[in-house]
């Protein structure tokens, strides 16, 4: 850490970690509700349940985001951030906002809320993954903008780099496409088709730019390998994704009222999303193994190269999966979709924000370079443990879902819905004790924080390694 | 990569290419927005649906239910329940306003929601509506959704 004003970035980072937690309870209680139906019903229905579970990992991915902002946009910049006061303000105002709308969630009717908060005066409320409040998602933009003004003014003040514009992009585009979640008209036709103006240019489109920009940068630190190279690799990623991505919103414009014409856009173009999520796999190995040192944070590097490789798989391989037209008639809204949703998710957005922790928490909390060897131990099983759920949390949710899709659509009498989710509960079995083992991996990796904390810092193997 | 292939080629691309395909987005919701109209069920958008759409979001149905394959695996499809339901509105709010209160032992259930009658017409309207939006292939596959 070169710059005081980094520190804020601590902040984020444990409210994003506090936040993770919530999430994955939250997944075990939905999770468990599609097992036992009745679990905590009526006191917490699965809908309201589900916005928490969501709704939080929606939070805490962009709160890590705003931590990994403030600790690399300084470093980058060369110069402290204008405002620090401002991003401790924001921090607790955006805390307390979005506290308050999951306590919300959980403990009244989502009819109460919406009736507390006056959804009647600007209806925005109710539509997946905007459930928010509108007042709260008034409150977003205000904690966005002054967001952006911060790192904004720190950029322009500062050292212009490749990997400070990439991320001001992402974050602002996160921003702009943000404010379609206040359009929602009566006709279904376009709030669904504006909806994904947020939802689909937000993770296949802006996101990508920040997960990109935070990738470069830990490799940097991490590698030693020359900017130039990484920066260039940077680019023809970023181009990819949205060269792909944005056509490629095409692939949710197939079975809402949309023209015909969408399935051919849709699928040529969402049929190479995969192209760049794979560049980024490449290139994460490729640096690694170009790399002219041995950085002492073996965890921060593993978490680097896994979230390339998780986010191939999750977003590139498990997204091609059904995103052909012909394919997804058959897929849409069932268990292939939620399959997809979950290892993309963790694979893209949750391990990068892990990775920029696991770079950057040592450095904040006093060290050099690195955790001890047994904290990076720990964090490292942390890291197995949840991967490894996560992969076959996906694997049971797709068997589930290729049952579901033939039992309800295929076959040639088709099943009624509940009937079908009878027939396959073993794989919510399986899934729900998978996200067992999960949460044993999250609370490891939170206990890595404290174990070892007191011991020396992990060393390198050797101090140079020869440059082929 | 190869020398040849710059730093700045790559920033042209993707400028470039952002710049280009973000255009032609925007000009294939142009054509979109011309052809919506002929099938979009406009036509039967009246205050009730409106106040059905509300009503819809209010209590967060989208949670559990999907709406045209869109929303939450939870419960079943609705965007043609209104044909599922033999073309029937009361029907709908038959099932509606008959939730029981306390769920169904082991098993899921929707929330009585308590909706007052003319909320049960909206909510039941909207849904019609929706199974009126014309989708490709007559999206979903099968009465099942």
């Amino acid at each position: 850490m070169k710059y005081q004003s980094q520190q804020v970035a601590k902040l984020y980072f444990i409210a994003a970690i506090g936040l993770f937690v919530g999430q994955i309870l939250f997944g075990l209680i939905i999770g468990a509700q599609y097992i036992w139906g009745d679990f905590l019903f009526p006191q917490l229905p699965f809908n309201q349940a589900r916005a928490v579970h969501t709704n939080l990992l929606i939070v805490w991915l962009i709160f890590g985001f705003m931590g990994a902002a403030y600790y690399l946009v300084p470093e980058e910049a060369e110069t402290d951030l204008v405002m620090p006061w401002l991003a401790r303000l924001m921090f607790w105002i955006f805390l307390a906002a979005g506290a308050a709308t999951i306590l919300g969630y959980i403990f009244l009717p989502y009819a109460d809320l919406a009736k507390l908060t006056h959804n009647e005066l600007w209806p925005t409320m109710g539509r997946e993954f905007l459930e928010q409040p509108t007042i709260t998602k008034l409150g977003i933009v205000v904690v966005a903008l002054a967001f952006l003004a911060n790192i904004g003014l720190t950029i322009l003040k500062g050292r212009k780099t490749v990997i400070n514009l990439v991320l001001m992009m992402g974050l602002t585009g996160l921003a702009v496409f943000f404010l379609f979640s206040f359009f929602n008209p009566t006709n279904l036709v376009w709030d669904k088709y504006y909806w994904w103006w947020v939802v689909h240019l937000w993770v296949e489109g802006v996101w990508e730019l920040i997960l990109g920009s935070i990738l470069a940068f830990i490799l940097i630190k991490t590698t030693g390998v020359d900017r130039e190279v990484i920066e260039k690799w940077l680019y023809v990623i970023i181009a990819m994704t949205l060269i792909t991505g944005i056509v490629g919103t095409g692939h949710h414009y197939y079975w809402i009222g949309t023209p015909e014409f969408w399935q051919w856009w849709g699928s040529i173009f969402s049929a190479m999303e995969p192209i760049p999520f794979f560049m980024m796999t490449v290139f994460a190995f490729n640096m690694v193994n170009k790399r002219r040192r041995n950085h002492p944070n073996k965890a921060a590097v593993l978490w680097a190269l896994g979230t390339a490789v998780m986010a191939f798989l999750g977003a590139g391989v498990w997204g091609f999966l059904h995103t052909l037209a012909p394919v997804n008639y058959y897929t849409h809204g069932t268990q292939i979709t939620a399959a997809h949703g979950h290892m993309a998710f963790y694979g893209a957005y949750v391990m990068i924000n892990l990775a920029m922790i696991s770079y950057a928490m040592p450095l904040l909390r006093g060290r050099e370079a690195a955790n001890s060897n047994r904290s990076q131990v720990w964090e490292m099983w942390g890291f197995w443990l949840m991967t490894i759920s996560i992969v076959f949390i996906t694997l049971f949710l797709t068997a589930a879902g290729i049952l579901q899709v033939y039992l309800q659509r295929f076959s040639d009498n088709p099943m009624p819905f509940m009937e079908a989710q009878s027939k396959i509960v073993l794989f919510y079995d399986l899934r729900e004790l998978t996200g067992l083992v999960f949460l044993i991996g999250l609370v490891v990796y939170i206990a890595s924080f404290f174990v070892g904390a007191k011991e020396a810092e992990a060393k390198t193997d050797g101090e140079e390694v020869v440059t082929a | 990569m190869a020398q040849a292939f710059t730093k700045a080629m790559a920033r042209n691309i993707f400028y470039g290419g952002t710049a280009f395909f973000f255009l032609l987005f925007l000009a294939l919701t142009f054509q979109t927005h011309s052809v919506v109209p002929q099938r979009d069920n406009h036509q039967a958008i009246s205050d009730l649906v409106a106040k059905g759409k509300q009503v819809w979001e209010e209590h967060d149905c989208i949670g559990c239910h999907t709406l045209l394959g869109e929303g939450a695996y939870f419960a079943p499809e609705l965007g043609n329940v209104y044909k599922r339901f033999g073309n029937s509105t009361d029907a709908i709010k038959a099932f509606i306003a008959s939730r029981p209160e306390n769920g169904v032992p082991g098993r899921r259930s929707m929330p009585q929601f308590h909706l007052s009658d003319e909320e049960l017409t909206a909510v039941a309207e909207f849904l019609k509506y929706v199974s009126g939006i014309k989708t490709s292939r007559n999206w979903p596959p099968t009465p099942q959704g």
